[in-house]
């Protein structure tokens, strides 16, 4: 009632004052400005981001020097962030660890998504068996105890990897296949749900009815409408990457020892809490900040993305 | 009110094939994997090439793979979940031993977790955006961007090391006895139930306030107000229940979260649970424990789900009808 009424008073008080129509994008803009905190999560990720991308130009200092000198130096003009056990500068391994953190959370959602979509759009347009079939896979995924089959997927694949495309890459791509792999089920439900509405709504029938193929129907009037949801649910998923990327380097099971990532740095501090406890606090508090502004502005776009949702 | 046996059942007999495909995967992880668990043996010099051999007939590793299959599913299914390399005892007697640790660890801090989430949630439902609700808003998000082994570490910091007030090793064989004896137990299940259920508490708390919301706006809410009824009963006997319905769902998709942020907590606090024999065993490359133990996690999640199947038939008997 309401999403259709307001549309209209509106209309009619503003038809004449009404300056210029406003884009999607304007739109989805102006309600996502609405919500104060996924604001201010956008711009504490975009310094990250931007901190983790060029940092490493302008903080020079290289991440694996090794001074026993200065080893476990709390903060420090020579190192704001102080030092590890080996003397390294923890803020040039924190700006390295972060690029590892954000492409990795990034990789492994488009994986995530990917997959989702192509699961829930071909379950959502097929009736029957093949539906069935999908959403008991999808179900059945959902139902893996995941970070115990990560840990086993890692320690059986590990080796092998490494050898094919080197230590780095061959972890690299398996952390996030693997945690990509085990997200795209929230995705492939979403889509489904959002396939199975949209199908039957007039506007799709009428492409139907003027002859559009089915692929025609799913891309170009089906699929655009469903993305709201799978936009918000893949913004959440760069989060759930981190922390899960995060929890098997904490673990001593992810990027091999010589790389700093967040989760390694805390894994590496844990034993020096009581000496050194700003090596634990900065990584961990970097990792608690990227999460929670990755939260915010999902839950920002949530609000921004709902079409239902009548401004006041 | 009563729940029919024939539904619970019905949802026992549903869970086995979900058992099945989850073995199903779990094989399949382990026959895709590169490497023989006989290599080491195979490149030992010392042992003869007839032998190493014989040893692979006689564990069949040159049978079909649905042959393996079947025949590692039958061990499994008689408990015959082969010998840890790194402990030498017997894979299921090491679970056995572990398993009681972990139960107590997660149960204790769900139980935690469920009663800060329902009030909070209920609470924040009833006055939304009121002051309470914001605060409570804004801590949940708090709470579930921490992740379980940050929030670990600072509570070790805090209570451990500044204030000296809790042990951060966790140690199954405490000498001391009497009341001391639980008091001890009590204060080192703290910070890892504390862990575990902040975490969960703030999803939950979401989950318990946006299916609260929902249900004091239906009709049948505001007849039970209109009928004179006190604000306390209506929430209690007529809001939380219904509430709890969507609630039961979403807890059943978080339970193998739950056991992954065991096994982190487990590791940090050093818990003898099954969680930290995996890490263990992953780092002592002992196989069959790892897979054990894996499966194990699958079965818990799947009892968990069902349990939850259970409840929401329980919550809402027109499930068990249909």
């Amino acid at each position: 009632m309401a999403t259709s009424l307001s549309p209209n008073t509106a209309d009619s008080v503003a038809e004449a004052a009404r300056p210029k129509p406003i884009s999607l994008a304007q739109d989805i803009w102006r309600r996502f400005k609405r919500h104060r905190l996924a604001l201010i999560g956008m711009v504490i990720l975009i310094v990250i981001v931007v901190g983790v991308i060029i940092g490493p130009w302008l903080w020079t200092v290289p991440i694996n020097e090794i001074d026993f000198g200065s080893r476990l130096k709390p903060p420090s003009a020579a190192h704001p962030f102080g030092t590890d056990d080996l003397g390294q500068d923890l803020l040039a391994r924190m700006l390295y660890g972060g690029r590892i953190s954000m492409a990795v959370g990034i990789a492994a959602m488009l994986i995530a998504i990917v997959v989702g979509t192509i699961v829930g759009s071909i379950a959502g347009m097929s009736r029957g068996i093949v539906d069935t079939a999908l959403m008991w896979m999808t179900d059945l995924f959902l139902s893996l105890p995941q970070l115990p089959l990560l840990l086993l997927i890692i320690y059986l694949f590990r080796d092998s990897l490494k050898k094919i495309v080197g230590p780095e890459v061959g972890v690299f791509v398996m952390v996030v296949v693997v945690i990509g792999g085990f997200r795209w089920m929230p995705v492939a439900r979403l889509v489904r749900a959002q396939f199975l509405s949209l199908r039957e709504k007039e506007f799709v029938e009428a492409a139907r009815a003027l002859g559009a193929s089915r692929t025609r129907q799913v891309a170009r009037h089906i699929l655009p409408n469903a993305l709201g949801p799978v936009i918000v649910a893949g913004t959440i998923d760069v989060a759930a990457a981190i922390i899960a990327e995060s929890t098997l380097s904490f673990l001593g099971l992810g990027f091999p020892p010589d790389i700093p990532t967040w989760g390694r740095m805390l894994f590496d501090a844990k034993d020096y809490l009581d000496i050194a406890p700003y090596w634990a606090l900065f990584p961990g508090m970097l990792i608690f900040l990227t999460v929670l502004s990755i939260n915010y502005i999902g839950d920002g776009l949530r609000d921004a993305l709902d079409p239902r949702r009548v401004l006041g | 009110m009563t729940l029919s046996g024939t539904y619970v059942l019905r949802r026992v007999l549903i869970a086995l094939p979900s058992l099945l495909g989850i073995s199903l995967v779990l094989f399949t992880v382990l026959a895709l994997a590169p490497g023989d668990p006989f290599g080491d043996i195979v490149s030992n010099p010392n042992i003869p090439a007839e032998v190493a051999a014989n040893l692979r007939k006689k564990f069949g590793m040159d049978d079909p793979v649905m042959v393996r299959y079947f025949r590692w599913l039958l061990a499994m299914l008689q408990g015959d979940w082969g010998f840890s390399f790194a402990s030498r005892i017997n894979v299921d007697t090491l679970i056995l031993q572990r398993l009681p640790t972990t139960l107590l660890v997660v149960g204790s801090s769900q139980i935690l977790a469920l009663l800060i989430a329902l009030p909070v949630g209920v609470y924040a439902a009833t006055r939304p955006y009121s002051l309470f609700d914001q605060i409570a808003n804004t801590l949940t998000f708090v709470g579930f961007s921490l992740p379980t082994f940050f929030t670990g570490l600072m509570l070790i910091l805090v209570f451990s090391i500044q204030l000296d007030w809790l042990p951060f090793v966790y140690r199954a064989d405490i000498a001391s006895t009497g009341w001391h004896f639980y008091w001890d137990h009590l204060k080192q299940t703290i910070m890892p139930v504390t862990v575990l259920a902040l975490f969960q508490a703030a999803s939950w708390t979401r989950y318990v306030r946006s299916a609260a919301l929902d249900v004091v706006k239906l009709d049948y809410v505001t007849t039970a107000r209109s009928k004179g009824l006190k604000e306390s009963v209506v929430v209690l006997k007529h809001v939380v229940r219904n509430a709890m319905i969507p609630v039961v769902t979403l807890v059943a998709l978080q339970v193998p979260a739950i056991f992954g942020g065991a096994i982190v907590t487990e590791q940090i606090f050093r818990v003898p649970g099954i969680g930290s024999l995996l890490i263990s065993a992953i780092l002592a490359n002992d196989t069959p424990v790892i897979m054990a133990v894996t499966f194990v996690f699958s079965c818990l999640v799947i009892s968990f789900n069902l349990l939850a199947d259970i409840l929401y038939a329980w919550l809402d008997p027109r499930i068990a009808l249909s």
